[in-house]
C-alpha cells in the first residue's frame, strides 16, 4: 500500500479532493495557490505515470483492488499517457496564469467556486483519459462537461451573453452525453461487459445491427463533445464568452480529450473488422474534418473577435486531427496524437495572450488590438508566435504536425486531401495575418472605447504564456520527441484494432 | 399481420423508449423556453433510464435486492434438482479440466442476460465475476465471506476476458478439492474445482458439501428449483443510477442558469433573447420584425 502502487489513481483523486477544500478557504489568494499547488501536484504525478508507461510498457490498475471485468480498471498506454500529460501540463501553467485575469473577471466572493469548479473541470478531464472502463468515460466526461457549463457562465459577469452560451452548451452537451451512454448501452446488452479490453475481446467477430447502432451512438455523442464539424454551434459562443482563464484552458484541453475517446473508441474498442469502422472513416470523418478545415477557417477570417476567431479555428483544427484518424494508418494516427499534442499548445499560448488583452484593454475586439505591439510587445510576440504556429510556420509545433498529416495523407494515398491540407493553412495565414496587421501596422487608439495603457502583461501572466511559447517552439524544433511517442502509441492502437500496420 | 403485431408487442418497452426518447428531442428542438428545453432534456434522459433498466430485465426474474433470508438455502441444491446430467456425477474426478475453458463458452450468453448460468463454489471460490456480470446469486454472494479477497487471490495479471477469473489458482483448487473430497467423498484428491458452467442454461451444482453457490437459470427455476431467486441484473441498475444522478445535475444545473438567464435580461423565451442580444449589438433588429416585442435589455448581466 505504498504511494507508487497507487500512482495510476493519483492524478485523478488528488484534483478530486483538493477541489472541494478550495470553498473552505477565505476568499482572496489562499484559494489561487492552493488550485496551482494541486495542479503542480498532477501534473508532476502525471509526469511520473508517464516516465513509468514510456519505460515499462501499459499499466493496469484495478480501482479498490477490483479485479476487472467486474471492476473498474485504470489503464495507462502511451496514448492516454501522452494526453495525461498534456491535459495537467496546461492546467500547471493555465492556474498560475490565472490570478490576475480571475480577479479582474470574476467576482472574488466567487473566487474559491471558480478554482474550486476548475480542479473538477481538470479531474472529469483527466478521469476520462486514464480510464479503462466504458461507463466511467461518460461518468467522467459529465463530471467535467458540468463544470464546464458552470465556468461559461461565470463569465456573465463580463457580458450576459455566456448565459445563453452556457445553456447552449448544456442542452448540446447534454444531448451528446447521453447519446454516448446510449451507445454504451447497447455495447453492454452485445456484450455484457463494460471494461474497454474486454469490450475489444467480445467485439471480435461479432457483428450485428446492434452494435452498429451503438458505434453510432457513440460516434454522434462524441462528435457533439468535441465540436465534430457541422456539431460546433456550441462552440463559437461558449469560447467567446468564457472567462479568458476558462477559454485558454477548455480550449486546450477539452476537445483534445474528446478526440482521444473517439481514438480509443475507434482503436482499443471496435476493430477493423466491422465494416461500418471503415465506412465511418472514409464517409464520415474524411469528408466532415475536411469540411471542418475549409468553413470554419473561412468563417473564422471574418470575425471581428479575437476570441471568436480562435475559437472557429480550433473547430477548424479538429477538422486537421479527424482527417488523420480517417486514414486508418499509423502515419495517419501519428499525425493525429501529434497534432492534439501541438494545437493544445498553440491554443493555449493563444488564448493566453488574448487573456493579456483582456486585462489590460477590457475587450477581446479585434479593434483592441489596435497598435497593441506599441504598448503590449511581450504579449503582441506570443501571440504572433502562437499565430506562426498555427498557420504552420518552420521551427513551430504547428509545422510538425502539418508535416506528419502531409506525410499521412500521401502515403495513404489521399493526395487531395494533401493539397487541401495546404490550401486551408493559407486561409489561418489569412485570420492570423488579418490579427498581425492590426496588432503590427495600425496606430493604437488614442480616444474612444480601446485605449491601452502603455503597460504590458503582469509578469504573473507573462511567464507561463511565454512557457507555453517556448514549448511550441521546443517542440517545433525537437520534433522527435513527440513523434516518436505518438508513433509509438499509435503502432499500439493499430495493433490492438488490427489494422496492417 | 399478427406476427408483425406480436414482434411490436414483444418489445413494447423498446418503443416506449423510442417514443419518450423522441418526444424528448422533439422539445428541446422545437421549443423556445428554456425551462420547457430542460424539461424536454429531462424526458430524453429519462428514456435511456428506462433503456437501461430493460437491458437488466430477465424474464421472472426479481429486483436485485439480497435477501437474507435465503441464507443457508445453497447447500441443499447441491447435485440434486438441477445438475446436468453429465456433469453431476463426475465432476469433482475431473475437476481439473473442467474449470478450464469455461469462461470463452459463457461469453455468449451475457448480452440477453437470461442465459448464463453460473455456478460458484465455497467462500474462496466465489470470485464467478461472470455470475456477477449476469446475475447475482445471493448464495454465492453469502458464502464468499470476503470477495474482494477472493478475486484478489485469482490472478490479477491476465485481466483480459472472463476466463481468468473462471479458473482458480491450482494451488487454492488443490486446497479446497483436497479438503472437500477428503472431508466427505472420500475419494482421490484432484487437482481442480469446478467454478464455471459450461451449458450456459442448465445450472450445474458445484459441490453439495461447500455450501455451495448455485445459480440457477430460468428453466432451472422451473423446474422446481423453488429455493433459488432469479434476480434481473444488477448492473445495469447501478449504472443507472449514476446516470440519473448526473440527469439530476444536468437540470440543476440548467434550471440554475435558467434564472440566471431571467435575471440577465427579463426573459427565458429564445427569440426575445436573441433579439435582446441583437439591440445590445447593434442597437437595433436584424430586419426588424416587431420592435415593441422584444423586452429593453437589461443592465449587462451584474450578479445578484
Amino acid at each position: 500500500m505504498n504511494l507508487i502502487a497507487q500512482l495510476p489513481v493519483l492524478p485523478v483523486i488528488m484534483p478530486l479532493v483538493m477541489a472541494p477544500l478550495t470553498l473552505l478557504l477565505p476568499k482572496g489568494r489562499a484559494p489561487y495557490f492552493w488550485a496551482t499547488l494541486s495542479s503542480w501536484l498532477t501534473f508532476a504525478a502525471c509526469i511520473w505515470l508517464f516516465m513509468d508507461v514510456s519505460a515499462k510498457g501499459e499499466i493496469s490498475y484495478f480501482l479498490g483492488d477490483w479485479a476487472p471485468p467486474l471492476g473498474i480498471e485504470y489503464r495507462v498506454d502511451l496514448a492516454n499517457a501522452l494526453v495525461l500529460l498534456l491535459v495537467s501540463g496546461i492546467a500547471a501553467v493555465v492556474f498560475p496564469f490565472g490570478y490576475q485575469s480571475v480577479k479582474l473577471e470574476i467576482d472574488e466572493r466567487q473566487s474559491p467556486l471558480f478554482y474550486c469548479a476548475m480542479l473538477i473541470c481538470m479531474t472529469g478531464l483527466l478521469g476520462v483519459t486514464i480510464t479503462g472502463d466504458a461507463f466511467n468515460v461518460f461518468v467522467f466526461l459529465e463530471i467535467s462537461s458540468l463544470s464546464t457549463y458552470a465556468l461559461i457562465a461565470m463569465g456573465a459577469r463580463r457580458d450576459r451573453r455566456a448565459l445563453t452560451a452556457a445553456f447552449n452548451y448544456l442542452v448540446m452537451g447534454t444531448i451528446g452525453a447521453t447519446f454516448f451512454v446510449i451507445g454504451i448501452g447497447l455495447l453492454y446488452q452485445a456484450t455484457g461487459t463494460l471494461n474497454m479490453a474486454d469490450l475489444h475481446d467480445r467485439l471480435i467477430g461479432e457483428d450485428n445491427r446492434m452494435i452498429e447502432a451503438g458505434f453510432a451512438f457513440i460516434l454522434v455523442g462524441i462528435g457533439l463533445k468535441l465540436a465534430m464539424f457541422p456539431m460546433h454551434l456550441w462552440l463559437p459562443n461558449a469560447y467567446t464568452y468564457a472567462p479568458s482563464v476558462v477559454t485558454a484552458f477548455l480550449a486546450a484541453t477539452a476537445t483534445k480529450v474528446a478526440v482521444y475517446v473517439l481514438i480509443r473508441f475507434f482503436f482499443s474498442i471496435f476493430n477493423f473488422d466491422f465494416a461500418f469502422i471503415s465506412a465511418a472513416f472514409t464517409y464520415v470523418l474524411l469528408p466532415l474534418g475536411l469540411a471542418g478545415m475549409f468553413i470554419a477557417s473561412l468563417v473564422a477570417v471574418f470575425q471581428d473577435d479575437v476570441k471568436r476567431m480562435l475559437a472557429y479555428s480550433s473547430v477548424a483544427q479538429i477538422g486537421y486531427m479527424l482527417l488523420g484518424l480517417s486514414f486508418a494508418t499509423v502515419e495517419g494516427l501519428t499525425a493525429s496524437l501529434v497534432h492534439v499534442f501541438n494545437h493544445a499548445l498553440m491554443k493555449g499560448a493563444l488564448f493566453m495572450a488574448v487573456a493579456c488583452v483582456v486585462l489590460r484593454a477590457g475587450s477581446h475586439s479585434i479593434h483592441a488590438f489596435a497598435g497593441l505591439s506599441k504598448r503590449m510587445p511581450v504579449t503582441t510576440w506570443a501571440f504572433l508566435i502562437g499565430g506562426l504556429s498555427l498557420i504552420g510556420v518552420p521551427l513551430t509545433v504547428g509545422f510538425v504536425s502539418k508535416w506528419f498529416l502531409l506525410d499521412a495523407a500521401f502515403s495513404a494515398g489521399y493526395w487531395y486531401a494533401g493539397f487541401l491540407i495546404v490550401a486551408s493553412s493559407l486561409i489561418a495565414l489569412l485570420y492570423v495575418g488579418r490579427v498581425a496587421e492590426v496588432m503590427l501596422l495600425r496606430e493604437p487608439a488614442e480616444e474612444g472605447k480601446y485605449v491601452l495603457p502603455k503597460q504590458d502583461a503582469p509578469l504573473s501572466m507573462l511567464i507561463p504564456m511565454w512557457i507555453l511559447v517556448a514549448a511550441n517552439i521546443y517542440f517545433g524544433v525537437r520534433t522527435d520527441l513527440t513523434g516518436d511517442i505518438a508513433t509509438r502509441a499509435a503502432e499500439a492502437l493499430m495493433r490492438m484494432a488490427g489494422g496492417a500496420p | 399481420m399478427e406476427a408483425a403485431i406480436e414482434f411490436i408487442l414483444d418489445r413494447y418497452n423498446y418503443w416506449i423508449v423510442i417514443i419518450l426518447m423522441m418526444t424528448g428531442l422533439y422539445i428541446v428542438f422545437a421549443r423556445g423556453n428554456l425551462v420547457k428545453k430542460v424539461v424536454g432534456l429531462n424526458l430524453f434522459q429519462t428514456s435511456v433510464f428506462i433503456f437501461y433498466i430493460t437491458i437488466g430485465k430477465i424474464a421472472g426474474g426479481t429486483a436485485p435486492i439480497y435477501r437474507g433470508d435465503e441464507v443457508g438455502h445453497g447447500g441443499d441444491h447441491g447435485d440434486g434438482d438441477h445438475v446436468n446430467g453429465d456433469h453431476g456425477g463426475g465432476h469433482h474426478g475431473e475437476g481439473g479440466d473442467e474449470s478450464e475453458g469455461h469462461g470463452s463458452e459463457q461469453n455468449g450468453d451475457h448480452g440477453e442476460g437470461a442465459g448464463g448460468a453460473h455456478s460458484a463454489a465455497d467462500p474462496s471460490a466465489g470470485q464467478d465475476a461472470e455470475g456477477l456480470h449476469a446475475k447475482v446469486d445471493n448464495t454465492a454472494l453469502d458464502h464468499s465471506n470476503d470477495l474482494k479477497e477472493a478475486l484478489r487471490n485469482v490472478d490479477p495479471a491476465p485481466a483480459h476476458g472472463g476466463e481468468s477469473l473462471h479458473v482458480l489458482p491450482e494451488a487454492d483448487a488443490d486446497k479446497i478439492a483436497n479438503n472437500v473430497l477428503a472431508t466427505d467423498l472420500k475419494t482421490p484428491p484432484a487437482n481442480g474445482f469446478d467454478v464455471g458452467d459450461a451449458d450456459g442454461v442448465a445450472a450445474e451444482g458445484a459441490d453439495n458439501t461447500v455450501d455451495g453457490a448455485i445459480d440457477g437459470a430460468v428453466d432451472a427455476a422451473l423446474q422446481g428449483a423453488g429455493e433459488i431467486i432469479i434476480y434481473t441484473n444488477p448492473l445495469p441498475h447501478v449504472l443507472i443510477l449514476t446516470a440519473i444522478v448526473v440527469g439530476v445535475a444536468t437540470t440543476a444545473v440548467g434550471l440554475a442558469l435558467a434564472v440566471r438567464i431571467r435575471e440577465a435580461y427579463g426573459t427565458i423565451e429564445e427569440d426575445e433573447l436573441e433579439a435582446a442580444d441583437d439591440i445590445a449589438e447593434f442597437g437595433h433588429l436584424p430586419g426588424a420584425p416587431s420592435q415593441a416585442s422584444a423586452p429593453p435589455p437589461a443592465s449587462s448581466g451584474a450578479p445578484a
